[in-house]
């Protein structure tokens, strides 16, 4: 069966009704704002205005959380209690562990590499002639899909056998270089550390985005002052710069580190998982979803927020000094 | 990019030399290191960050024999040039791809979840910045509170409630939807609606908040209501702030894998490019020349997006704009 535009017909006339019917109903409801109940409390307007997003909210974000935390302390099904069995099974048994072992590996190296790199670059290619090209470049696997970069790179660690040519990049930089190539993928635990390359390689140019803007903020006559008390670059990297843009710097590996705790889409079109690559949020979606373990993959949901809220703080306050500050 | 590339203000009596005063601490740092050695390690990334694209890129042009058997960088000694790998992973039999087929239906998923964040959002962000009634900064404390908490809490529970309704207390509130064939799409949509929204109302209430407070008292003098004043006068002021969000939104919807996953499903029916990548990556994760092509077929949308409006995409990030 081949492509056929006929076929795809009524998922374009669902997506026009749809979206038709969305905008009429936000039409009607603006109408209706300015025609109701005069008082002092706007209450019907705040209604109108804000129902239907709190209604979304409450019945897809705020429910389910509340219901998750529950279904943590039972069993697969959900309708049992097993109390705390579920929270002694993740750190107990040894797949997990190394779930867990994963994770840390990811939060370790990606967020500080990643940022690391958007920092050097921003530094090299400031107030060069091709700045906007080179930022470009570096800036672009923002826009691809986690898949997308997945593939890419998984073509780089491509293997042939060792008597043919090579098609992966790596692999022939090795043989090039007189080495063997290698099954990257398989080899545990060198292979996670080739899955948050691909993470770097996408995050690198957040950090270089927002650090180069802050970059550009640090004012002349500081640098000015430090030229003629005679530092060199070092000094000034390290007494200037970095004390600068530190503030952004915080906010940049935060964020870096959140979006690492849940990374999914990477070790899922890597590996699958597979070779001792998990994470927290693909062991999740594994236990929940394909083993129909509710309870378990509650708990991981769980202990993945647990994670992420003290990052979260952190940054909203840093976040806010920043702001006050700017 | 460059419109961000704005040169820092500088004092107009502080610098006497124009030419110094350009000078910012990175160029300084920059110029003392070996400016050599500085260019080469931005060649080293730059490289780093652009072969695996190209690579691939050139890879999926390429015949499948040549492209299973050498490496793509002899293609600059041999270039062979096809279309073949995009004809058959677009047009093709289904175990060859299909792509058309999910192209459109990453389409279809996409263009309602952004519209529909996009307008919920700013009517909320708006009512939370300028409706008067109680509890107004609490609820907001509220819907900002919800940015922390990871999509991974609600999954389970939401796909319940679109497989068997909604019942509090024993009674049923909203009958399971069990919805097929194109109206499945609903469920994708409603699932990244909700999860857009915190994000999206955050910013643009950001925005909006910070409009001029004279405006709105000059309009409700003249008698307009909450209504008219949001259409007529906030979404026309906030016009740029609603792209960057309707970008940021694309982006991710298009470039998701996990919701998709659990609320489209892997049918040819409603599951967009990235699902069925993931798969084709999982169970014919050596057919090169069909992952080479599929990768670009899904890459290209978003490149375009991303570089006809990166001043706005860029403008965002620097807003905050990265999903927590």
């Amino acid at each position: 069966m081949g492509f056929s535009i006929l076929n795809e017909l009524p998922k374009l006339v669902w997506l026009l009704i749809a979206v038709a019917t969305f905008l009429g109903v936000i039409g009607g409801l603006l109408f209706f704002i300015d025609r109701g109940p005069k008082s002092k409390h706007e209450w019907w307007q705040a209604a109108l205005f804000l129902g239907p997003a709190v209604i979304l909210l409450l019945l897809g974000l705020v429910y389910p959380a509340f219901r998750t935390g529950l279904l943590s302390f039972s069993d697969g099904t959900g309708q049992n209690w097993v109390g705390l069995r579920n929270y002694v099974w993740m750190f107990s048994q040894p797949e997990i562990l190394t779930v867990l072992r994963n994770t840390l590996l990811w939060v370790i190296f990606a967020p500080v590499l990643a940022t690391a790199t958007g920092l050097m670059y921003a530094i090299l290619v400031d107030r060069k002639r091709f700045e906007s090209i080179a930022k470009s470049l570096i800036f672009m696997p923002m826009a691809i899909s986690f898949v997308g970069a997945s593939i890419i790179w998984r073509f780089v660690y491509a293997y042939r056998p060792p008597e043919g040519d090579q098609i992966g990049l790596l692999n022939q930089l090795i043989v090039w270089m007189g080495g063997e190539p290698q099954l990257w993928l398989l080899n545990a635990p060198l292979n996670t550390l080739l899955l948050i390359v691909v993470l770097i390689w996408v995050q690198a140019g957040f950090a270089m985005v927002v650090l180069s803007a802050a970059i550009k903020a640090i004012p002349d006559e500081i640098v000015e002052a430090a030229r003629i008390d005679g530092t060199n670059a070092w000094q000034q990297f390290w007494r200037i710069t970095l004390p600068t843009v530190w503030p952004t710097l915080t906010v940049v590996l935060i964020t870096i580190s959140v979006q690492t705790l849940k990374v999914f889409d990477i070790v899922r079109t890597m590996t699958g998982g597979q070779y001792n690559t998990s994470v927290i949020a693909n062991e999740m979606y594994a236990q929940a979803f394909r083993y129909g373990e509710l309870g378990q993959g509650s708990t991981l949901a769980v202990f993945l927020f647990v994670l992420v809220v003290p990052l979260v703080i952190v940054q909203m306050r840093t976040n806010r000094r920043v702001r006050e500050q700017g | 990019m460059s419109q961000q590339t704005q040169t820092p203000p500088t004092a107009p009596a502080a610098a006497p030399k124009p030419r110094v005063s350009r000078e910012t601490s990175a160029a300084r740092v920059r110029k003392r290191l070996s400016s050599s050695t500085a260019t080469l390690a931005a060649i080293v990334i730059a490289a780093l960050w652009t072969l695996p694209t190209a690579g691939l890129f050139i890879s999926s042009f390429r015949p499948e024999r040549e492209l299973k058997t050498t490496g793509w960088w002899t293609f600059f000694s041999d270039p062979q040039v096809t279309l073949a790998n995009y004809r058959d992973v677009l047009f093709g039999t289904a175990s060859q791809g299909q792509l058309a087929t999910y192209f459109v239906n990453s389409f279809v998923i996409t263009l309602p979840a952004t519209v529909f964040v996009v307008v919920l959002a700013a009517l909320a962000a708006y009512a939370l910045a300028w409706v008067n009634f109680p509890g107004r900064d609490w609820l907001f404390l509220g819907i900002f509170a919800l940015q922390i908490v990871p999509l991974q809490m609600s999954l389970v529970p939401l796909l319940r409630f679109f497989s068997q309704g909604v019942t509090i207390a024993g009674i049923q509130l909203m009958p399971a939807w069990d919805l097929q064939g194109a109206l499945a799409f609903t469920n994708v949509w409603v699932a990244h609606t909700i999860f857009g929204l915190p994000l999206g109302i955050f910013l643009l209430h950001n925005f909006i908040s910070q409009l001029p407070r004279s405006l709105f008292e000059a309009a409700r003098v003249d008698g307009a209501g909450h209504g008219v004043i949001f259409r007529r006068l906030v979404v026309p002021l906030i016009v740029p702030a609603l792209v960057s969000l309707g970008i940021f939104q694309f982006l991710w919807v298009w470039n998701d894998l996990l919701v998709a996953l659990i609320f489209a499903g892997g049918s040819a029916e409603t599951a967009p490019l990235t699902v069925r990548l993931a798969e084709m990556a999982g169970t014919r994760g050596d057919e090169w020349q069909r992952l080479t092509a599929g990768a670009f077929v899904s890459i290209v949308v978003p490149l375009i997006v991303f570089f006809s409006l990166q001043r706005y995409f860029v403008r965002g990030l620097l807003a905050g704009s990265v999903k927590g």
